[in-house]
């Protein structure tokens, strides 16, 4: 019995591979859920309210920015759990969405020339 | 204690890297799942980055979201932004059921799944509704329409652009494509005149103002929504299999896993289609 406690909790994933799939179950999942809805419900919210709120408009973008990868932080972690998978899975994820920041910035340098240019899309 | 410092030692070893265990503690099949959505965020990546730097280029002369976006079901006036906050909130509320369904299946109850599951589905159903309705009236656009010249300028209706009614045009008056008002009756008159009266958009014309607006708006939601839908009909696949006992007999609900996190990826795009396209 003692043994059977320590061994890990989990399932045989029935495919071709047929790996060892540990489970770590959380016993306040459906807490996190809803609080989880609740943040981002709120944050929703509170964005649809400052949208026609008195504030320099390049101050609004960058609010509703961060708003908006606070929001995706909450979905990716909770929702998808990749909080709870092991940390250098998270990073083989996460890490490449750099390049997307190089992008931007490209895109960015490339925008304001074209713009010196006085456009070359008409 | 000994026994689970083993297990925790060997969790961490470079044995895991061997071969016969998975270092990510994944099953093969979630782990490609996670690798075509990093792509699948890629092209999405792209596509709202494409838009940003066409909106960048054309900024005196895009539509403000605010003018476009005004409608609500059985509401005849102006309500920016309260129709996607609609949407934004079922697809939400969608995606809570669907995690709900995967904490159902983590503790192997099959009841439990096939109701988040329903439910999942109809709000899916739902949100498809919501964007059939606004691509209607953007399609249809409104009443007055506008005037769009020979060289693609497009002179709104002074009612149809939201962002002015605190300056009170004149009902009769043109918004011009830089948004001045243009309420000289001898220049409108001029105007009408030269242009061509429109309604609505399509890829090569937008009442609302450039066009590249609605290429882009058709494109990216078009896609999004394409998502959706294909996610709604792997979503009945996966609750026709969980009424079937299917996982019950495997012993695991990992199915139900692998489509919540394409399910919640749909919820994550859409949350950046609403900051681009709507808010900002």
């Amino acid at each position: 019995m003692a043994d059977h406690k320590n061994e890990p909790h989990g399932y045989y994933t029935g495919d071709i591979h047929n790996q060892f799939v540990v489970e770590h179950h959380d016993p306040k999942s459906k807490k996190v859920i809803w609080k989880t809805f609740w943040i981002l419900l709120m944050i929703t919210i509170f964005e649809v309210g400052i949208a026609f709120a008195p504030i320099a408009h390049d101050i609004l973008v960058a609010i509703f920015i961060v708003l908006t990868i606070v929001k995706a932080y909450f979905i990716i972690a909770f929702f998808m759990h990749l909080k709870h998978e092991e940390k250098s899975f998270g990073y083989t994820i996460i890490l490449p969405f750099i390049l997307i920041v190089y992008f931007i910035g490209m895109l960015i340098t490339e925008g304001n020339y074209i713009s010196m240019m006085g456009g070359i899309f008409k | 204690m000994a026994a689970e410092a083993t297990v925790k030692q060997e969790t961490h070893s470079a044995n895991m890297w061997n071969g016969g265990k998975s270092p990510f503690n994944v099953s093969w099949g979630k782990m490609m799942m996670w690798f075509f959505l990093v792509s699948d965020a890629f092209t999405f990546s792209t596509l709202i980055l494409a838009y940003g730097t066409m909106r960048h280029r054309f900024a005196e002369v895009w539509p403000k979201a605010n003018d476009v976006f005004t409608h609500f079901p059985f509401y005849d006036g102006h309500i920016p932004l309260a129709y996607v906050a609609l949407m934004t909130f079922i697809l939400i509320m969608s995606s809570v059921t669907m995690v709900l369904a995967v904490d159902a299946g983590h503790r192997r109850d099959n009841k439990g799944v096939a109701l988040w599951m329903i439910l999942t589905i109809v709000g899916g159903f739902m949100f498809l509704g919501s964007q059939a309705w606004e691509w209607y009236h953007f399609i249809h656009g409104t009443p007055a329409g506008a005037y769009v010249m020979p060289n693609g300028e497009v002179y709104k209706v002074a009612e149809n652009a939201y962002h002015l009614h605190h300056l009170n045009p004149p009902h009769d008056a043109l918004v011009s494509p830089l948004h001045q008002v243009v309420s000289d009756k001898a220049v409108i008159a001029d105007i009408k005149s030269k242009a061509e009266h429109i309604h609505g958009a399509n890829l090569t014309r937008n009442e609302y103002g450039h066009p590249l607006f609605a290429d882009f708006f058709f494109f990216i939601t078009g896609f999004h929504g394409f998502h959706v839908f294909s996610g709604v009909i792997i979503n009945i696949i996966i609750f026709l299999n969980v009424i079937a006992g299917v996982y019950k007999r495997r012993g695991h609900y990992e199915h139900i896993e692998k489509t919540g996190l394409y399910w919640h990826f749909v919820d994550l795009v859409w949350v950046f289609v609403f900051t681009f396209f709507y808010l900002v």
